[in-house]
This record gives C-alpha cells, structure tokens and sequence, in this order.
C-alpha cells in the first residue's frame, strides 16, 4: 500500500470518525444525567441530516442547518417528555425497550416523512471533485468542515459544563441525582436539556458529514451501535474519549476495507465493541459494583 | 478443628482499609457474635466470608478447608447460609416459594428434568415444598405460606428470611443484624429462636448492634474497631474488657 | 364439578388443552368463512411464536434482554437451508460423504436441472441445524452474559448485526436472495412441513402441535425448581447466589434454550416456505420479537404466545401495511409507558379486583373461576394495602 492510499484511507476513516465520535459524546451527555443509554441517538443524527436537506430546497443553507437542528432539538425534548420525564425510577429493561421503540417510531416517521431515498446537502464549500492539497493527500474541503465542527462541539461542551452554571448543575446531577434534587437543583428540567443538547450535537454533525457519508431514514441504528461503541471504547461519560475512540474506530473501519470485503465493514465496530466488552467487563462497571455492595 | 476459621482477612476500599488483618474461630455449635461500632467492618467481614466480596489478603477456612476464591453459590452449597441485614426477598413469590428457593442446593432437578416434569422431579418437588414448609414452622411464620413475600410487615419478613436460610440446612448460618428493625417482643421471640437453632446444632455467627440480644444468646464475642480486631473473649469478659469499653460501649452509652 | 373443571383449566396440562381447543377452533373458523389461505401466514405465524416463547423465558424469567434472538432463527433456517440444498453428489469419492450415504443421512434428489444432486436428510439437517445454533449460542452466551442492562442489550444487538451482514456477504448461502428451493420436511404418516398448498391445514395442525408442545416443555421448566431458581434470580441476583444459585450457569442455560427454541422455529419455517432471506436475521425482526415479549407482559408465556399468533399474523397478512414497523415501535412505547407487565397478562383481572376492593369499603366479592396463582398473589396484596 502507498503511502498517498494510506494517507487517503487515513483521511476517510477520520472524516466517518467525527461522526461517530458525536454520536458518542450524545450517548455520554443523556448517559450523564441520567443513566440513561439512548438507543435513539442515531436518530437523531439522521433526522438533522434529513431535516436540513428539506429545508435547503426553501431556504440558504446555514437557514436550513440551523433549523434542522432547531426541530431535532425539539423533538429531543418531545422525547424526553413524553417517554422519560415521568416515569419514577424506571427499571433499567423497561428503559432500554422505551428508547428502542422510540428509535423505531423516528425512522418510521422519516420513512412517511422522506421515503427511502437516499439524501445529502451540497459541499458547503466547492462540490464533490473540488479538493484539497496538503502534501499528495486530496482532501476534501468537507472533511476539514466536518472535523471543525467535530472540534467546535467538543470545546463548546466542556466551556457549558466547566464554566456555565446550568454545566456545573448537570455535572451535579450526573454525581449524584438526589443531592442535586435536595440543594434545589431542577433535576427534570435538567434531563430534558440533556436531550435537547445532544440532539442538538447529533443534528448538527449529521448535517456537516451528509455531503459525504450521504443519510436515509435507515442510517440510525447502525450509528447508534458505532457511537456506543465509540463511547464505551473511550470511557462511558468521557468526552475527550468519545472523541478519540470515534477517529480510532472510523480510522480501523477505512483500513479494514483493503482487507476484507466492504460488505463485513460494519461488522468491524461491532467486533471491536464485543471485543471490549468481553474483555474488560469487569472493568467497565466491576468499581460501581462494589460501591453498591457497600452501601447495602 | 474449628467449623469456620479466618486466618488474617484484609480488604480495603480505595483509601479505607474496611477489614485489616483479622482472624477468629467459630466452633462447632456455638453462637458467636461479631460487634462494633458503625463502620467497624462487621458487614464487609461478613461478604468477605460468604464470597460476595473477595478479599485482598487472608484465608477462610470452613471445616478446616480454604474457600478462597469460591463464588458464593459454591459456598452456600458447602453448608454456609446468610440472611442480610437488608431484606433481600424475592419479590413476585409466596413466602413458600422464597423459602424453596433456600432448599435449592438441597435439591438436584436441571433443566431437562424440569421440562420434561419426571415422576422423580415431582417426588423431589414434594420434599422441597415439606422441608420449606418445616422451616416456616420452625420460624413460626407456618401460616405466610401463601403471603406474597414483599407485601409481609418487617418482622414477618425477617422470619421468612430465616426460615429461607435454615431451608438449605447449612452446618453454619451467618446473621446480618438479624434484630435490626425488630421490636422488643419481636427481638426476644428471635432470641430464643437462635437458641432453638442452636440446639438443632447449626452453629451461628452474628452480627448484632441489639447488646441484650448478644449477651444473652453468645458462647463468644469478638469486638471490631476500625477492622480490627480489638477483644475475643466470653460475653462476660468482653464486657470488663477497657479496651472495648473505650472504643464501644463507652461511645455507645454517649 | 365445577371446581374440578377450573382445578384442570388452572393446570398446565389443562391451558395446554384449552390451547389446542383454539387452534382447532380457528382452523373450523377459517373453513367455514371460507378463507383457507389465512392458514398459510397462521403457520408461519406459529413458528415465529417458538422465538417469542423462548424469549418470554429469557426476559421475564431471567430478567436478560436479547436483542439478537432473529440471528438464531436465521442461524436455524440457514443450516437446515443450505444442508438440505448443498450437492455433494461430486465429492462422493470421499468417505465421510460415502458413510453418509450408507447411513441415508445424505439423501439423493433430484435438482432444479433435473440432474442428480446428493443432499442432508432434512432430519440430519434439522439436527446439525440445531447443534449449531447451541454451539453458537454457547459461544456467544459465555461472554456476553457476564454484560449487564445495556452493555448486554448492545451486545446482543451487535451479534445480530455481524450475522446479518455475514449472511447478506455470502455468495454461497445466496446474499441477498437467499436460499430457495428448500424441500419438505418429512414427519410420520406422509405428513411433512412444506409442500404446498395441498398440505395446508395438516401443515397448520403440525405447526401449533409443535408450539403446542414447546410450551408444555417451558411450563413445566418454570414451575419447577429451575424456574423458582430464575425467578430468585430476577428478583434478587446476590440473593440467589447466596441460597446457592449458580446464576451464570442458569442465564446461560436459559439463553441457549431460548437460542434452540428459536433455531427450531427457523429451521421449520425455512422447510414450510421452501427457503429463507437474510432478512429473518435483521436488526428489526429481533426488535419484534422483543416487542411481542414486551406486550403480552415479560414471563407471561401464555400472554406471548397470544400476542405473538395475533400480531405476526396481522403482519403477515399485511394488515398494517406500510406502517408494519410503525406498529411494532408504537405498541412497545406505548406498553412499555402504561402497562410494562404486558397488556394481556393474566393478573390483569387481579388488578381489576383490586381497584374494586379499594372502592367498596367491604371486602372484595366471592372469587370467580379463572384466573391462575398470579392473581391470587395480586388479590393477597391488595387485600394487604
């Protein structure tokens, strides 16, 4: 393999790894205040996508970005309260079932809404064959897009949940719910907010990447099973791990393609998920365990 | 030989050292206590023994054989039986049924015999059911049978969660604060149980806050504070000894 | 007289009856509407139900979700497919494939060409089919139940997704297309799973025999000492380790059980429709099966089986339309929101007299007939309240 084609791979590992790498913070941020693994989260993405591209046919392109993400950030919220805000401590299956039907009712609703056509926005920048040169390796303008916007959520979450007082509330609330409730804290609203936010991310990200990855109503629950992956791979509720677990796992997914037929390449994550799973089960909530033995 | 014998138990919890380096013998047909104050470690020393915890350093050693590394489902089949000191029942069950569940390392039926519902699996049913329905007499909690469990007051709770453990017919049973809970009536009801318990020569380790209670049905008590162990004497001396007084019954009487 | 007649309808030997009653009466039903067709999608319909059953146990009496239990169909399906179709009439030279024959567990028949091939026995077949899918669901089951909630939801999930693709990759079990061309599956007396139209309502009465047999199988396991096990389990996991339950072993079990039932139900269904797709592998089928476990209330076998006959063969019959999957995903908020012990469970009276008890300040009215142990419990604890 040269090394122009290992650089190219390189390249559109990364640019699949924004992707999945939002998906991942999405998971970590509902997770956080919750507890909650949101099966929808692919959903999300996908409806930002499409969203935005039916918007565009009305209005210029940042309008339409914008309110994609404006309504995913809706029914974000639309979710929340009609699934999650009122039930009282939910068993953890009857959680799971919930958001799997809700992800199930989005991509049906995509499917009325849009058909089974496959969808994307323009280059932002330039088309398709406009690229990049940065030392042999082409480089889509979309990539360097995706990859900012991929960097400008990160840095925003962190600034909302160091230095904002709603951030720190949500850290509290991730802590230790019941305390955060009895110092006063609007812990409910706090949760819908949590939806809110990562559909937001998740919209946002699914309308940069569409010129590339394309998007249909279908696309979910596969980014749903990658972005987990990529969240347990960095460590449930790290963002910055989300991140680099998400450019590992797109970047592994883009290589594997030179070596087994495309058709097994969404199996990789998969492996890669089960694969840390197994091997470090024990790890990932063995410590959370024995503190409730404890407290017993 | 001792019936149960721990050499040297360690466990820490990041910084606290909950158990620190420490040894005792239960033997055969007696009733030994474990107090101290809050914290002291009693309910770790607890999992430590029945392998719900593993521990860092030290060994178990139940009829003189280490159960090192031993899930607890092993350990329970080897004669050793718990309750908690908060009430694990199963919800969704009868009385009875939780209390079956207690004669299941008594019991063999699989899968295949209980899908293909054997006259021998029927025959060994029958001797689950009577032998949970003797322990719910013996605990005096004959008439619950049917109750569903979690819907029982506090107190009949406790008396199921006995029965439950004295249903596998263990040579040892570990008591969490079996007197938590309970009212004074109710405490010396379980007072004279555990000496019934005793003369049917199951062996018992307690772990008790009630000090009446301990006195009264002991053979021996070992004091924790701070995981370890600081007095292992007859009730009478551990209640001379300054040292416990200092740490325990002098807090206790503030 | 009447008291025995409930004791019997109460016992698990008694509901098996009433069931095979309704079979029987919906079979009468569709003669005399004159709709003998809606037999075909009633059969398959009864296949399917072995998957929800099996996981009726898993779910509600091992608390574990599966959300991969369509791979373990297509697993079955596929086996038994690609068994009974595979030629090996050219590598008839090798002794395996000569012994084989001597022991008739290849069989010759006759190909699309007309030309000879040599195939598994759909006996041979079924029982390979089978064994595989234990072997897999071992495999799978060892590591995968040591996951808890959604560690185990989104393992499970994955599974099914590497099967899928595996099965969608492969040229040799036909990609896309699938497998075809799948022969009958022969029982005693000339009956056999497949074959037509002709066979119709035999094939009916074998599919639900099958069903019917299933669940006396899966009664009998959770009323006895594995299922009290179980259900300790779903109550109290440490608990039950400590009364001496070896719950790895008891979820593991109760996993490749569940994994068998569904093979069955695949490796049958492939035989009656005379082939499979990669689609019975999919992501949405497993989905279903949770979503019909989810409805007819978790560790409800008989409420599963209820709602597993009603809604697949509404789908089948294509009465949701495009909103197939609409349903499903709509049905499994709505359950899971209002009624998360299942919609048909059979305490659902229990909850009734419950209400009553608590609006007339006398206690509740004479028992009535019906109903099983669950409403009795439910009665006990309203009485309690």
């Amino acid at each position: 393999m040269s090394l122009e084609l290992v650089l190219q791979y390189l390249v559109a590992g990364l640019t699949y790894g924004t992707i999945y790498a939002v998906v991942g913070v999405g998971f970590n941020i509902i997770y956080n205040t919750t507890g909650i693994i949101n099966f929808a989260q692919g959903e999300f993405v996908m409806l930002g996508g499409m969203t935005a591209v039916s918007l565009h046919r009305v209005v210029p392109m940042p309008l339409a970005i914008v309110g994609a993400v404006l309504v995913t950030m809706a029914i974000g919220a639309l979710v929340e309260i009609t699934c999650i805000r009122w039930l009282r401590k939910p068993a953890v299956l009857r959680m799971i079932i919930i958001t799997i039907g809700v992800s199930i009712a989005l991509r049906e609703l995509a499917l009325l809404l849009w058909g089974e056509s496959v969808r994307s926005l323009p280059y932002f920048t330039g088309n398709e064959v406009s690229s990049l040169d940065l030392g042999g390796v082409r480089l889509s303008p979309q990539v360097l897009w995706s990859l900012g916007t991929c960097v400008t959520i990160v840095v925003f979450l962190r600034f909302f949940f160091q230095h904002t007082s709603i951030g720190r509330q949500m850290r509290a609330c991730a802590a230790n719910r019941d305390a955060a409730a009895l110092c006063g804290i609007a812990t409910k609203n706090l949760v819908t907010l949590s939806f809110v936010l990562s559909a937001g991310i998740g919209a946002l990200a699914g309308c940069v990447v569409s010129p590339i990855t394309y998007t249909a109503y279908n696309v979910g629950t596969g980014l749903a099973i990658k972005g987990f992956t990529v969240a347990i791979l960095g460590g449930l509720g790290s963002s910055m791990g989300a991140v680099g677990a998400g450019f590992l796992v797109g970047v592994l997914e883009s290589f594997s393609v030179s070596l087994l037929p495309a058709a097994y390449k969404d199996a990789i994550s998969v492996a890669v998920l089960l694969a840390i799973l197994f091997l470090r089960p024990s790890g990932l909530f063995g410590s959370r365990e024995v503190a409730r033995l404890e407290a017993a | 030989m001792s019936l149960l014998e721990v050499r040297g138990l360690s466990k820490r919890f990041g910084g606290l050292h909950a158990v620190r380096d420490v040894s005792f013998r239960v033997e055969r047909g007696t009733v030994k206590a474990l107090i101290g104050p809050n914290g002291a470690g009693k309910t770790t020393l607890f999992n430590l023994v029945s392998g719900v915890l593993p521990p860092d350093a030290g060994t178990v050693l139940l009829r003189g054989e280490p159960l090192d590394g031993e899930p607890s489902h092993r350990i329970a089949a080897r004669g050793l039986s718990r309750t908690f000191q908060q009430i694990r029942l199963f919800a969704q069950m009868t009385a009875l049924e939780n209390v079956m569940v207690g004669v299941h390392p008594r019991s063999r039926a699989g899968f295949v015999a209980g899908m293909l519902h054997l006259p021998s699996t029927w025959r060994e049913e029958k001797d689950v059911e009577r032998r949970a329905r003797e322990a719910l007499a013996f605990v005096g909690a004959g008439e619950l049978a049917d109750a569903d469990a979690t819907s029982l007051s506090y107190g009949q709770q406790r008396a199921v969660e006995l029965a439950r453990a004295l249903a596998a017919e263990p040579e040892l049973l570990l008591l969490d604060e079996p007197a938590a809970g309970l009212n004074m009536r109710e405490t010396a009801e379980l007072a004279r149980l555990i000496g019934r318990i005793r003369e049917r020569g199951v062996t018992v380790l307690i772990v008790e806050h009630d000090m009446g209670l301990v006195m009264k049905v002991s053979d021996e008590v070992a004091v924790l504070s701070y995981g370890q162990k600081i007095a292992d004497a007859t009730p009478r001396a551990v209640q001379r000894d300054p040292e416990v007084i200092r740490v325990y019954l002098g807090d206790d009487a503030c | 007289m009447r008291g025995r007649t409930v004791t019997f309808a109460r016992s698990r030997y008694g509901r098996i009856a009433l069931f095979l009653g309704v079979v029987v009466l919906v079979q009468l039903l569709t003669a005399v509407a004159d709709k003998p067709f809606f037999l075909t999608q009633l059969t398959m319909a009864a296949y399917y139900t072995l998957v929800t059953a099996g996981l009726s146990l898993l779910m509600g009496y091992a608390g574990q979700i599966s959300l991969g239990h369509a791979a373990f169909f297509a697993i079955g399906g596929y086996a038994s497919g690609y068994l009974t179709t595979v030629d090996l009439a050219s590598s008839r030279s090798a002794s395996l494939v000569a012994l084989g024959e001597r022991l008739h567990l290849l069989v010759p028949r006759v190909d699309l060409y007309g030309g000879e091939a040599l195939s598994f026995h759909p006996w041979a077949a079924f029982v390979l089919a089978i064994a595989l899918a234990l072997a897999v669901a071992w495999l799978v089951g060892v590591p995968v139940l040591k996951l808890k909630g959604h560690y185990l939801a989104m393992a499970t999930l994955g599974f099914g997704t590497i099967v899928y693709s595996v099965l969608l990759a492969s040229q040799r079990l036909g990609a896309a297309d699938g497998l075809g061309s799948v022969p009958p599956f022969p029982l005693l007396g000339g009956l056999a799973v497949g074959g037509g139209r002709a066979g119709r309502v035999a094939n009916y009465y074998v599919a639900w025999v099958v069903v019917a047999l299933a669940l006396l199988v899966l009664s009998n396991l959770v009323q006895s000492r594995v299922g009290r096990a179980l259900r300790a389990i779903h109550g109290a996991e440490d608990a039950a380790a400590s009364m001496g339950v070896d719950v790895a072993r008891y979820k593991l079990r109760t996993f490749v059980l569940s994994a068998a039932l569904a093979a069955v139900g695949g490796s049958l269904l492939t035989h009656f429709n005379a082939g499979i797709g990669p689609g019975e592998a999919g992501v949405m089928k497993s989905v279903r099966y949770v979503a019909i476990v989810a409805v007819g209330g978790m560790g409800s076998l008989w409420g599963t089986v209820a709602t597993s006959a009603v809604l697949t063969f509404l789908s089948l019959r294509g009465y949701f339309g495009t909103l197939d999957d609409a349903v499903f995903g709509g049905v499994l908020i709505l359950v899971m929101l209002f009624s998360p012990d299942g919609v048909l469970r059979l305490d659902a009276r229990g909850a009734v007299a419950a209400i009553r008890a608590r609006l007339t300040p006398l206690p509740a009215s004479p028992r009535e007939p019906g109903g099983g142990a669950a409403e009795e419990k439910h009665r006990s604890k309203g009485v309690a309240r």
